[in-house]
């Protein structure tokens, strides 16, 4: 239980996607100027990373690792298919956004309109292959591991983009230099924020 | 990577040259189109690991880029996200194997990001905006385009980087000792990942100062 506690508590504010590894940057940028568009996205994504992650733990321990292949007979021990990692964790992603976006476009189709094309680009949010990645990187001992590591990750993502969004809706008040209005500020506010989450890094978990 | 469809028009028409150097300024991929900022803030630290990072995606996306114009009439609508997904994904495999044998140190800096170089949006975002509704020749040239803008700014962002924080280019000292003996010391700030952004913030107010289109209301 302590485990997963650490693994939560540090995937969401020491390991953030935004801030200490600049993931899903490009959704978080353009998404982020109301917060109702931005706790949508932020719900989307935490929803595709706890699917997506623990399947693709599966994936990778039963099939793609190397000597993953023994459950099928010995023989097959030496068989190492982690070069098919990437194309693999795509498709499940690719095919759990789809469904993500047939759910929304059906129950909230003001929630699909606002999102637009960012909808779609969940599938390459790098923040979600990422999360797979990661959890590959990793290497956690069960199921449960990864998925806590995919919820906590998803959490970190979605604090992020809440938070810039409510930034950039009180900044639109502000006099900001007309060439940094925009992306320009943002970019800066995030710099800012990333130092202010720079100081989770001394804990150790 | 062969054009097959023969152009009525030159090959070098002013809109191709358009297509070709729009992205080098005024449609560069990340100060304008917000594409593909997560790889470009997470490799500037050295200058080699974001060349490397530049060349891979310039060559993905414009080989995709041609790969789904060709494709383009054949590819159903609603599954066009993971037909695209597969084209990326195979080139990066292709890509990331080639650096792991050729150019093992950096492919080891590189880490996650060349993976995740499938989910960089320029390319999924070129290959909506541009190669679903376009022929082969101009694809291709708009994939080099847009591969030349991202590698710009990743390469100007890297070398303030590399050379402030580090006091090296290519992983040669440049600061000469003497500053040091003076009291001079590498930015250790510059390094952490913050910095890239205020670096990529700087870019684009220098940027939009000079050309007041660009400037959002």
């Amino acid at each position: 239980m302590q485990d997963l506690v650490n693994i939560f508590v540090k995937s969401i504010f020491i390991d953030n996607m935004v801030f200490a590894y600049f993931l899903g940057m490009c959704s978080y940028l353009a998404v982020s100027k109301t917060v109702k568009t931005s706790v949508g996205l932020g719900a989307a994504v935490i929803f595709v990373l706890i699917i997506t992650v623990p399947v693709d733990y599966l994936l990778d321990t039963y099939i793609l690792s190397e000597g993953a292949l023994v459950w099928i007979g010995p023989e097959y021990a030496s068989v190492d298919l982690s070069f098919l990692s990437f194309i693999m964790f795509i498709a499940i992603i690719a095919s759990m956004v789809q469904l993500v976006e047939m759910i929304v476009e059906k129950f909230s189709p003001t929630l699909y309109a606002s999102l637009g094309i960012f909808l779609p680009l969940i599938a390459v949010n790098c923040a979600i292959l990422g999360g797979s990645l990661f959890m590959q990187q990793k290497e956690f001992n069960s199921i449960t591991e990864a998925t806590v590591y995919g919820l906590g990750s998803g959490v970190g993502w979605f604090l992020a983009i809440v938070a810039i969004a409510a930034i950039r809706e009180k900044i639109k008040y502000s006099n900001v230099p007309p060439a940094l209005r925009g992306l320009g500020i943002t970019f800066i506010i995030t710099g800012l924020m990333a130092i202010a989450f720079m100081t989770f890094m001394g804990i150790k978990l | 990577m062969s054009v097959d469809k023969q152009e009525r028009e030159p090959l070098f028409s002013p809109k191709n040259i358009k297509l070709l150097t729009n992205p080098l300024n005024k449609d560069n991929p990340i100060t304008t189109q917000v594409l593909g900022i997560c790889s470009a803030l997470a490799v500037t630290v050295k200058l080699e690991p974001a060349i490397v990072m530049s060349l891979s995606v310039m060559v993905v996306l414009s080989a995709g880029n041609v790969i789904i114009s060709l494709l383009r009439n054949s590819i159903p609508s609603r599954i066009r996200i993971i037909v695209q997904l597969v084209v990326i994904a195979a080139l990066v495999i292709l890509v990331d194997q080639v650096l792991k044998a050729y150019a093992y140190e950096v492919s080891k800096q590189l880490s996650v990001f060349v993976g995740l170089i499938i989910t960089n949006c320029i390319i999924m975002g070129r290959f909506e905006a541009f190669a679903m509704g376009n022929k082969p020749w101009p694809a291709l040239l708009d994939g080099i385009g847009n591969g030349i803008g991202y590698g710009w700014i990743l390469i100007a962002v890297a070398f303030f980087r590399e050379l402030f924080g580090s006091g090296t280019l290519f992983g040669l000292t440049i600061i000469p000792q003497g500053f040091y003996d003076f009291g001079y010391v590498n930015n250790g700030l510059v390094i952490l990942p913050p910095m890239a952004l205020f670096a990529v913030g700087a870019i684009i107010w220098i940027q939009r100062s000079r050309d007041k289109e660009l400037i959002e209301s």
